[in-house]
């Protein structure tokens, strides 16, 4: 696509594009430029001198049984979240799409948790679940439950699912209620018509034809679970107990920090950057053509 | 005031397309030259060449004596109506007017003047602190126009300008440009395919078809002496009738050298409904097919089922075979009925068999 | 429809507000500490309804800060993160309006190639290029400074391809009547482009403000500075490890705190919210 009026200067538009192209090549290529280097390189203690050992440090990561953990907690963590967290969302975006009293002040009262940040969602949720003095947790023991995220990886893995499923309902449902009202109210008054009940018309309906935004929906999801729920994570239980909620974001962040492992982060790096190319690929590939209709 | 005088115009695109194919077209100081013809047949670019907005690759484009092939489209002084009217939609009615003025460093006083004098001439008085978006289609046209004239420029350039509007307003806004054009005496180019609305405009109608000029001249003359078979059918309407000579029935008819011609053209208005065949005209059997009563007159659809040998028809054209005869709307024959109809001898046109030249019988 | 009467509607009531319930409740709960007194909390008693240390509570987050973790007054961290958050939006529109400009209406050499060096930006958050970009970073000696908060988060490509797709819609004939009205390059996109651009901005520079609010990690690692710490950090920072000495009240104040802005901007401008969320992720 190319427009046909245009300006005939040369010098302008260089002077007008060296701003954006300064910034994305100092901050955005020699950084990835430098990771891709770096991933190839050992670094001696002190980090005096470094040398070429090929692909060693990629290997010894899928040697290390921790990294492979990761890997799959991380994908547990993003497809728990984006399932609960979507499924949770429709249901109510079903809802507000009934002509209701009140709709728009719904929307209101259910979008704005979109603005909050994931460091304070992590603070909101491990107070309210807190072992000593959350104000859930006296239900939880009083229901019998041995509620103790910071010692317990498992509960502590779910407190972090729950709390990053919290963020993410407001954006998937401002999508889904989107996509409903972008379907044709007559396609529904034709299934009725056409003798298909409420929940049969959702199903045969409803969710096919809202299968783009689904599928968009569950790679953005993804996405976000990989990076948006370090801030929950480094608020809520830094990786811990353990390394039960190390996700391959906070690893990165980790092992540079405190290992100094510099050669191994940025072959953890290299690989995110790959994982991440190939979901937005998967993205542009299938939103745009298989399922839409 | 000045004259627009295209010297073998030419308009090739990188890619080899050949837009248009050496033009000559002469409007003298003050007259309304109409560009028509089919879409894509380079009516707009030759347009757009006059403003500026496309190069030139060949020949001679020439405002006022001057050759303005590498001159920008600022410094040519034309002004050019759009046929979205491209308004800025951000700017008031009035500053819409005045962005070209102020651009070029007029003293406000003057533009308030000329702004205010088009906005009287053109009714907009009442509405100019509005918005594009809160007007009708008719006023947007009208601030394009005002748009254009507050400049006073040497040429305005029409391109569709009234192809957004609906029918009627279209008539109306016709005769208001016709009216300004002749109070304001400007040189004027318009473009349209509505053969309709360029043969009312125009003082010299200038037919184009394929990035070339089929005939150039005064509306009526070109209408009663179309120079090729495109300029008959596309000219006139219902389109003139054109079958080929070349069948027994039509060839004895005419005789002598008019015989030899490829093609014979009749205006569906110059048929009759008659037994007779008038001497050197030319008499038809049909076969009522379809009629249409418009009221005023009836439009007669008919087929030579005798004619083998039909004409490959131009663009926009009845099926090979057919005939549109027009009558009084007082007659009208019954479907399936079988007539006669002829023409006269003077309303005979007469084209080579390629459709390319008129012949003089 | 028929069905949509009734019962149903009743449902459908009913589900939303329990919804509206859940999203809502953990902050009911931050505010709600947020006026206690933190030994009723730490204890285990804190209660379900407001307390009376309000004004007490607040004016030591803005004013005065923590007493043990960091005594930085939350008042300048918030400062931090809005000067922050404004150069991210403000400089990632302003540089990418005129890039998209250049691109769109312009033809010079590696046009193309240029648009996707830009484009390509898009796919890679600066999660993962995090350690590179510090040192960049340190070595241009902006740690510890605004310009080092805000530099890395503005080289990405999502405004200059909003902008990239808006243009594209402008009837060309703008531009020709610009020109036939004597406007030159720089004329026509200061008088009209950008007037027409308006609500893009704006609906970008809502999202924009929020992500830049909203930024952790990054943050995180550049500032070492207590003073230069964003809000996001400082609020990480008051939570220590050995429970007894965070003082929950005032971070609960603090996390009240870094909800309010980005979420007035959500309900304030609601509509340019929604705008520039769903054209930023197309």
């Amino acid at each position: 696509m190319q427009k046909q009026a245009i300006f005939q200067s040369k010098l302008l538009p260089c002077a007008l594009v060296a701003p954006q192209l300064a910034i994305v090549l100092i901050f955005f290529y020699w950084p990835a430029l430098q990771a891709v280097i770096q991933s190839f390189l050992l670094q001696d203690a002190f980090g005096l001198s470094s040398t070429f050992v090929w692909l060693d440090n990629y290997i010894e990561l899928f040697k290390d049984p921790a990294y492979f953990e990761a890997i799959v907690r991380t994908f547990f963590f993003s497809f728990a979240i984006a399932v609960s967290s979507l499924s949770f969302a429709l249901l109510l975006a079903v809802m507000a799409d009934k002509p209701l009293r009140g709709s728009m002040l719904y929307r209101t009262l259910l979008i704005w948790p979109y603005a909050v940040a994931p460091p304070v969602v992590g603070v909101l949720w491990i107070f309210m679940l807190h072992p000593s003095l959350g104000v859930l947790s006296r239900y939880l023991r009083g229901l019998g439950v041995d509620w103790n995220p910071l010692l317990d990886g498992n509960q502590a893995a779910a407190l972090i699912i729950l709390a990053a499923a919290w963020k993410q309902i407001s954006y998937n449902f401002l999508f889904f209620l989107a996509g409903l009202q972008a379907i044709p109210k007559s396609v529904f008054e034709a299934a009725a018509i056409d003798g298909a009940r409420p929940m049969r018309r959702f199903w045969t309906v409803t969710f096919p034809l809202l299968s783009p935004t689904i599928f968009f929906l569950l790679v953005v999801n993804i996405v976000y679970a990989f990076f948006d729920t370090f801030g929950i994570i480094d608020t809520m239980t830094r990786g811990g107990p353990g390394t039960s909620t190390v996700t391959l974001v906070y690893k990165v962040y980790s092992d540079g920090l405190l290992g100094g492992n510099l050669g191994s982060s940025a072959a953890q790096s290299v690989i995110l950057m790959v994982m991440v190319i190939v979901l937005t690929g998967i993205q542009f590939r299938f939103v745009e053509r298989k399922v839409t209709y | 005031m000045a004259n627009v005088t295209l010297r073998n115009v030419r308009k090739t695109y990188t890619g080899g397309f050949e837009a248009i194919k050496g033009v000559n077209v002469d409007v003298a100081d003050g007259q309304f030259c109409v560009l028509v013809g089919p879409s894509g047949c380079g009516k707009s670019t030759l347009l757009r060449m006059v403003a500026g907005l496309e190069t030139v690759t060949g020949g001679e484009i020439d405002i006022g004596g001057r050759v303005v092939n590498q001159v920008e489209p600022a410094d040519r002084d034309i002004a050019m109506v759009f046929q979205n009217y491209a308004l800025y939609p951000h700017m008031s009615v009035y500053n819409n007017m005045a962005y070209g003025l102020r651009n070029r460093g007029m003293a406000e006083a003057e533009v308030k003047t000329r702004v205010e004098e088009a906005a009287r001439v053109l009714e907009l008085a009442p509405m100019l602190e509005r918005k594009p978006r809160q007007l009708s289609g008719g006023q947007r046209q009208r601030v394009a126009m005002g748009r254009a004239i507050v400049r006073q420029p040497k040429v305005f350039l029409f391109d569709e300008p009234l192809s957004n509007l609906d029918a009627k307003l279209r008539i109306a806004m016709r005769v208001e440009i016709r009216k300004l054009q002749r109070r304001l005496n400007t040189t004027s180019i318009y473009v349209t395919h509505d053969q309709l609305e360029a043969m009312t405009l125009a003082d010299v109608l200038v037919v184009m078809n394929g990035g070339q000029v089929e005939q150039v001249g005064n509306p009526l003359a070109i209408y009663e002496k179309p120079a090729t078979t495109f300029v008959a059918s596309f000219i006139g309407a219902p389109p003139m009738n054109l079958m080929s000579t070349r069948t027994d029935e039509i060839k004895s008819q005419l005789g002598g050298s008019a015989s030899e011609a490829g093609i014979l053209g009749i205006r569906p208005e110059d048929f009759a409904i008659t037994d007779q065949t008038p001497a050197g005209g030319v008499a038809l059997p049909l076969m009522v097919e379809a009629i249409e009563r418009v009221g005023a007159e009836t439009f007669v659809y008919g087929s030579r089922a005798q004619d083998e040998q039909r004409v490959a028809a131009t663009p926009g054209e009845l099926p090979p075979g057919e005939v549109i005869v027009r009558i009084p709307g007082t007659e009208a024959p019954a479907i399936g009925a079988r007539i006669r109809v002829a023409a006269v001898r003077p309303k005979l046109h007469l084209f080579s068999g390629d459709g390319r030249t008129r012949i003089e019988a | 429809m028929v069905e949509d009467e009734g019962i149903r509607r009743y449902v459908a009531h009913f589900i939303l507000w329990v919804g509206i319930a859940i999203v809502a409740f953990p902050v009911y709960i931050a505010i709600v500490a947020s006026t206690q007194d933190n030994a009723l909390i730490a204890n285990g008693q804190m209660s379900l309804l407001p307390g009376g240390h309000f004004f007490e509570v607040y004016y030591q987050t803005i004013f005065v800060g923590t007493s043990g973790s960091t005594r930085e007054p939350v008042g300048n961290m918030m400062l931090n993160s809005l000067v922050m958050a404004l150069a991210i939006a403000i400089g990632k529109i302003a540089i990418s309006i005129i890039s998209a400009y250049a691109i769109v209406y312009f033809r010079f050499p590696f046009r193309m190639a240029i648009f996707w060096i830009i484009f390509i930006t898009l796919m890679l958050p600066v999660e993962v290029r995090i350690y590179p970009t510090y040192k960049i970073v340190a070595d241009l000696h902006m740690l510890d400074s605004y310009a080092g908060l805000a530099l890395p988060l503005i080289a990405s490509a999502t405004a200059t391809l909003l902008f990239r797709q808006f243009f594209m819609t402008v009837p060309d004939e703008l531009l020709e009547a610009s020109r036939i009205d004597g406007a030159g390059p720089l004329r026509f996109f200061w008088d009209t482009l950008l007037p027409l651009s308006r609500t893009n901005m704006a609906a970008l520079f809502v999202i924009l403000f929020i992500l830049g609010w909203n930024q952790y990690l990054w943050p995180l690692l550049i500032t070492t500075r207590d003073d230069m710490q964003t809000i996001q950090v400082g609020i990480r920072k008051m939570i220590t490890t050995t429970d007894a000495l965070t003082e929950w009240p005032i971070v609960m104040a603090t996390a009240v705190l870094a909800m309010l802005p980005p979420v007035f901007v959500v309900v304030a401008m609601q509509k340019l919210f929604v705008r520039g969320l769903v054209e930023t992720e197309k």
